[in-house]
C-alpha cells in the first residue's frame, strides 16, 4: 500500500532526535502493556506478523502517528482483533469510557471469524526447491508497481535499477501471507542501489541496500 | 475506525487498559504472560547482548569470522536468539566503509541483540531521511564521517535483520573482553555512532 507507513524519502518530518543513553524501554507503563498485548493479539486473532504490519499500513495518519510507536501497535492490534471478530468494532472505546466512569453500552461479543489459515512452518524462513532466479552481481530492476494490498517494496525503490549484493534465505512472501492468500515462499535478495539512481544527480553520494523478494524484481 | 477521529479521541493508556481487560476477562490472554514479556524486554533483551557479541568478536578472530559468515549462528553461541532474530546478518564498519541500519516501512530491528528500538529509530524523521541523506542525518546525530568514507544504508524490508560490528577504537588493546563490553553503545551497533575509547 502507498500509505503513511511507507516513509522512505518523504519530507517534512524535521530533524532527527538525538540518542539518549538513559532512554527507558517503555517510557510509560501503558507502552509495555500495549507491546505485550500486541504480541498476544496476533496469536489470539489467528493472524500473523505480516497481517500485523499490513494493519499498521491501513491506519490513518492520526491512528498511525498521534500516540507514537506503541499507539500504532495498539491500533493495529484492534484492527486484527476486529477483523477476526474477537472484538466488535468500538468495543475498546466503549470499555475505555466505562473505565473512566461514563456509562455507555458495550457492543455484544461477536462470533469469532478467524482466517482459515495455518503456517507451513515456524517463522518466515522456508526451503524452496528451485534455484535463485538472479545471481550475485546481476543488475536487476525493482518493478514499478503500486499494489492495493500489503507490500514490502518501498515506493522510493520502485522502477529503479540496482545490483544483487547477496542472496538471502527464501522466506514467506508478506504480500500474500498478510492476507492469508498463501505463503508463496521465494528467495530474498539484498539489492544495492546508488543514491543518484534513487534520488537524482544532486543526491549525497552513498549506496543503499533493500531486501527484495524475488517477485519484486525483473531483469533489466 | 473509532480511533481515527481527533474529536473525543481517548488516551492510549486508557484504551490499552480497556483492551487488556476485554481479553483477560474472556480468558483469551493471561496477564502474567504479559508481565513476563514486559519484564523480559525491560531487563534481559537489550543492547548489552549485542555489546557482548561485539566484544567477543574484537577479542576472538575465529568468532569474528563466524559472526560475519553466519551472524544468527554465532550470536546464538552466546545464547541470544528469538523474536525478530530469525536471520541476522552482521556487517563490519571499517575506516573506509560505514554501514547504517534503518527500517523505512515500520521499525524492524534485531531484538535478540539490541532489544526494542529506541525512540529515534522509530521516529518518522529517521525513517524518512536516512535513505536519502544519510550523511546529513548522521551529522545531526553527532557523527561526522570523513568525505571519503563510503556509506552503506541498510533498509530492513524483509525478515533479514542487520547488525553493525563497529570498529574497535584505538588505544583499547590492553582491555579484556569484559572491559570492552560497556564501551559498546547501541548507536554504534546500528551505525549512527562509533565506539569511543574510555
Amino acid at each position: 500500500m502507498d500509505g503513511i507507513a511507507d516513509m522512505g524519502g518523504s519530507q517534512g518530518w524535521g530533524r532527527v532526535r538525538p540518542p539518549r543513553p538513559d532512554e527507558p524501554v517503555f517510557a510509560e507503563a501503558w507502552q509495555g502493556r500495549a507491546f505485550a498485548l500486541t504480541l498476544l493479539s496476533i496469536r489470539v486473532s489467528g493472524q500473523n506478523i505480516d497481517a500485523f504490519r499490513h494493519a499498521q499500513e491501513r491506519l490513518d495518519r492520526v491512528a498511525y502517528l498521534d500516540d507514537g510507536y506503541f499507539g500504532r501497535w495498539l491500533n493495529a492490534s484492534e484492527l486484527l482483533l476486529t477483523d477476526s471478530a474477537i472484538l466488535a468494532p468500538g468495543a475498546i472505546d466503549a470499555r475505555a469510557r466505562n473505565l473512566r466512569a461514563e456509562d455507555v453500552d458495550e457492543p455484544p461479543i461477536p462470533e469469532p471469524d478467524k482466517p482459515d489459515y495455518a503456517p507451513a512452518g515456524p517463522g518466515s524462513l522456508r526451503t524452496v526447491d528451485s534455484a535463485p532466479r538472479f545471481a550475485v552481481g546481476e543488475r536487476v530492476r525493482a518493478k514499478d508497481m503500486s499494489p492495493q494490498g500489503h507490500t514490502r517494496l518501498p515506493g522510493y525503490a520502485r522502477g529503479h535499477t540496482g545490483v544483487v549484493e547477496r542472496i538471502q534465505p527464501a522466506a514467506v512472501l508478506p504480500d500474500t501471507n498478510a492476507e492469508f492468500l498463501g505463503e508463496n515462499p521465494q528467495y530474498v535478495y539484498t539489492v544495492r542501489f546508488e543514491s543518484r539512481e534513487l534520488w537524482g544527480a544532486d543526491a549525497e553520494p552513498f549506496v543503499l541496500t533493500v531486501e527484495m523478494f524475488e517477485s519484486y524484481l525483473e531483469t533489466t | 475506525m473509532t480511533t481515527s477521529g481527533s474529536e473525543g479521541r481517548l488516551p492510549a493508556a486508557l484504551r490499552t487498559e480497556a483492551l487488556e481487560q476485554l481479553l483477560t476477562e474472556r480468558g483469551l490472554i493471561n496477564p502474567a504472560a504479559m508481565d513476563r514479556l514486559v519484564s523480559d524486554y525491560e531487563t534481559n533483551v537489550g543492547p548489552l547482548n549485542g555489546a557482548k557479541v561485539v566484544a567477543r568478536a574484537w577479542t576472538d578472530p575465529q568468532y569474528r569470522q563466524r559472526l560475519l559468515e553466519d551472524g544468527t549462528a554465532a550470536i546464538k553461541e552466546l545464547g541470544f536468539s528469538g523474536r525478530q532474530g530469525e536471520h541476522i546478518v552482521v556487517v563490519e564498519n571499517t575506516p573506509t566503509t560505514h554501514n547504517v541500519v534503518v527500517c523505512t516501512l515500520c521499525s524492524c530491528y534485531p531484538w535478540p541483540v539490541l532489544g526494542l528500538p529506541p525512540s529515534w529509530y522509530k521516529d518518522p524523521a529517521y525513517r524518512s531521511r536516512m535513505v536519502c541523506e544519510p550523511r546529513t542525518v548522521l551529522s545531526e546525530m553527532g557523527l561526522e564521517l570523513a568525505g571519503d568514507v563510503q556509506i552503506i544504508v541498510r533498509d530492513s524490508t524483509s525478515e533479514v535483520r542487520w547488525m553493525v560490528l563497529p570498529e574497535r577504537p584505538a588505544g583499547t588493546g590492553h582491555l579484556t573482553e569484559e572491559e570492552l563490553v560497556p564501551l559498546v553503545s547501541r548507536e554504534a551497533m546500528v551505525g549512527v555512532g562509533k565506539v569511543e575509547a574510555p
